[in-house]
């Protein structure tokens, strides 16, 4: 149901019953590496061309999650999936191995909590049993589309991010397990005229600002209410941003606030200011967070993952970057 | 106060800032290198073949191509570039880098409409500019002559 402006509250009980995660192999040397299900050991993760890595990425996360939560494949009501490509390729072409009704949905690096808050929507609902929410991001698929050839030898500056290779998957149902998805704040798309597309930090802290205000406003609660809260890949340039803006509007975060971009990698494995794409909060949130609640060292958390609607040819036209972020309660249940 | 009008400026702080000087001195060296290599082909091919300076241009410039495009397929390049900026952006070295990368960038869609068609997409408007711009000179320097009457 409905709360506050731009929330949801899902009364009627929803679960993520099982996570998978995948990565590539440099997120595999990351700080995270033990809580990833299957690592590839190459970033061609045994596909021919890019496109194709990215497939057997998502492809080996969906049908992991599956395998662990032991729902058939028959049971499945609804795949909710997006990615970084055009026409959302890697997330439809995984879905042509499914007998699943299929919704695609695109919020950039935003899509991970996207899918997670449609899926556990259509599960609040009752109208479904089971709901599949999926995403993934490939370095290479990404450099390619949004960026430069990955052998050309431009410079990057600082403020780049460097997008994440992996995939993340999450079973949704009303069958009680540890981990209840509390509710959802769907986010605004915010432009504050940022158009450097090798600094998205900056451009997507405002869109993290106000959609977190938004939800402590909905749901009326303070930031000690939870144990983390967590944005999706502002990096160690949007990560402050974020802090003084919420600071300056009353809300104090430092205490609970991580980013999975910063989280991802170590600070040697030069990735300029952090990691970026729908797989670092996927990543991130399917595999440690989770581990996490299940272990009751989190209770409650507040995954806010944050997109940058980029697009090169609206850049080269001299246009803005909108933002958007989508935020995800996640709290530990004793229903089981 | 960070607002939205004045966004742009009140996020500068959190910007980490470009290090000129020490780029300008990477640029410098690594650019100067690249030369220095390319002189030295420049006296072998002198020595070995008997050419002069100017025949000599030519096989230099190819050769520099190819170690060029070699590095760009062993992933030695990029990070030649990230340490180096314009010092191996600027030298015909990053020229090759800008084409070879593309070319095998695009090898997954085919030769034809992969390879070929996408290989000048980062060179393509060197290329243009420069054709522009010799077309120009070479205009100026026609109507100086005739004008001057040498």
């Amino acid at each position: 149901m409905k709360q506050g402006k731009q929330s949801w509250l899902f009364q009627n009980g929803v679960y993520i019953n099982d996570t998978a995660t995948v990565s590539g192999p440099k997120e595999k040397q990351g700080p995270l590496g033990s809580t990833f299900d299957y690592s590839y050991e190459k970033l061609h993760c045994d596909g021919k061309t890019w496109e194709q890595a990215e497939q057997n990425l998502l492809s080996k996360a969906t049908n992991l999650c599956m395998e662990k939560s032991g729902v058939r494949e028959d049971a499945l009501d609804l795949i909710v999936s997006g990615d970084l490509l055009n026409q959302n390729v890697t997330s439809n072409y995984v879905a042509r191995n499914y007998s699943s009704s299929m919704l695609c949905v695109f919020g950039a690096c935003s899509t991970s909590m996207e899918s997670l808050a449609i899926a556990s929507s259509l599960i609040n609902s009752q109208d479904n049993q089971f709901a599949l929410a999926a995403t993934s991001s490939h370095y290479a698929t990404a450099e390619r589309q949004f960026r430069y050839p990955t052998e050309y030898g431009g410079q990057k500056p600082g403020t780049t991010t460097s997008t994440v290779t992996g995939a993340g998957a999450a079973l949704v149902s009303s069958q009680t397990s540890h981990i209840q998805v509390e509710g959802a704040t769907i986010g605004q798309v915010i432009d504050y005229g940022a158009n450097d597309p090798l600094d998205m930090g900056s451009a997507m802290a405002p869109a993290a600002t106000n959609t977190i205000i938004q939800h402590l406003t909905d749901f009326n609660r303070q930031v000690h209410d939870y144990d983390l809260i967590l944005t999706g890949d502002l990096s160690s340039v949007g990560t402050p941003i974020l802090k003084k803006i919420l600071y300056q509007s009353g809300v104090d975060i430092e205490t609970v606030h991580d980013d999975c971009g910063l989280m991802i990698y170590h600070q040697d494995q030069k990735i300029f200011a952090g990691g970026s794409g729908c797989a670092s909060s996927a990543l991130v949130t399917y595999g440690h967070v989770i581990q996490q609640l299940r272990s009751g060292n989190l209770n409650r958390v507040l995954v806010v993952a944050t997109g940058a609607l980029l697009n090169p040819t609206m850049i080269q036209q001299k246009e803005s970057i909108p933002c958007i972020a989508h935020g995800v309660v996640l709290k530990r249940s004793d229903a089981i | 106060m960070i607002t939205k009008d004045n966004y742009q400026q009140s996020i500068k702080p959190y910007q980490p800032k470009p290090k000129l000087v020490q780029n300008c001195i990477k640029a410098f060296v690594v650019g100067g290198l690249i030369c220095v290599v390319g002189q030295g082909l420049t006296i072998l091919y002198m020595e070995l073949f008997g050419f002069t300076a100017k025949e000599a241009g030519n096989p230099t410039i190819t050769t520099l191509i190819l170690i060029a495009a070699i590095l760009t397929g062993f992933g030695v390049y990029d990070k030649l570039g990230q340490f180096a900026g314009a010092g191996s952006a600027v030298p015909v070295t990053g020229f090759a880098n800008s084409i070879a990368s593309a070319a095998l960038e695009h090898k997954s869609e085919g030769l034809v409409l992969g390879v070929a068609t996408n290989m000048f997409k980062l060179a393509g408007s060197v290329i243009v500019f420069g054709t522009v711009a010799a077309y120009i000179v070479g205009l100026i320097r026609f109507t100086a002559q005739t004008l001057l009457g040498s």
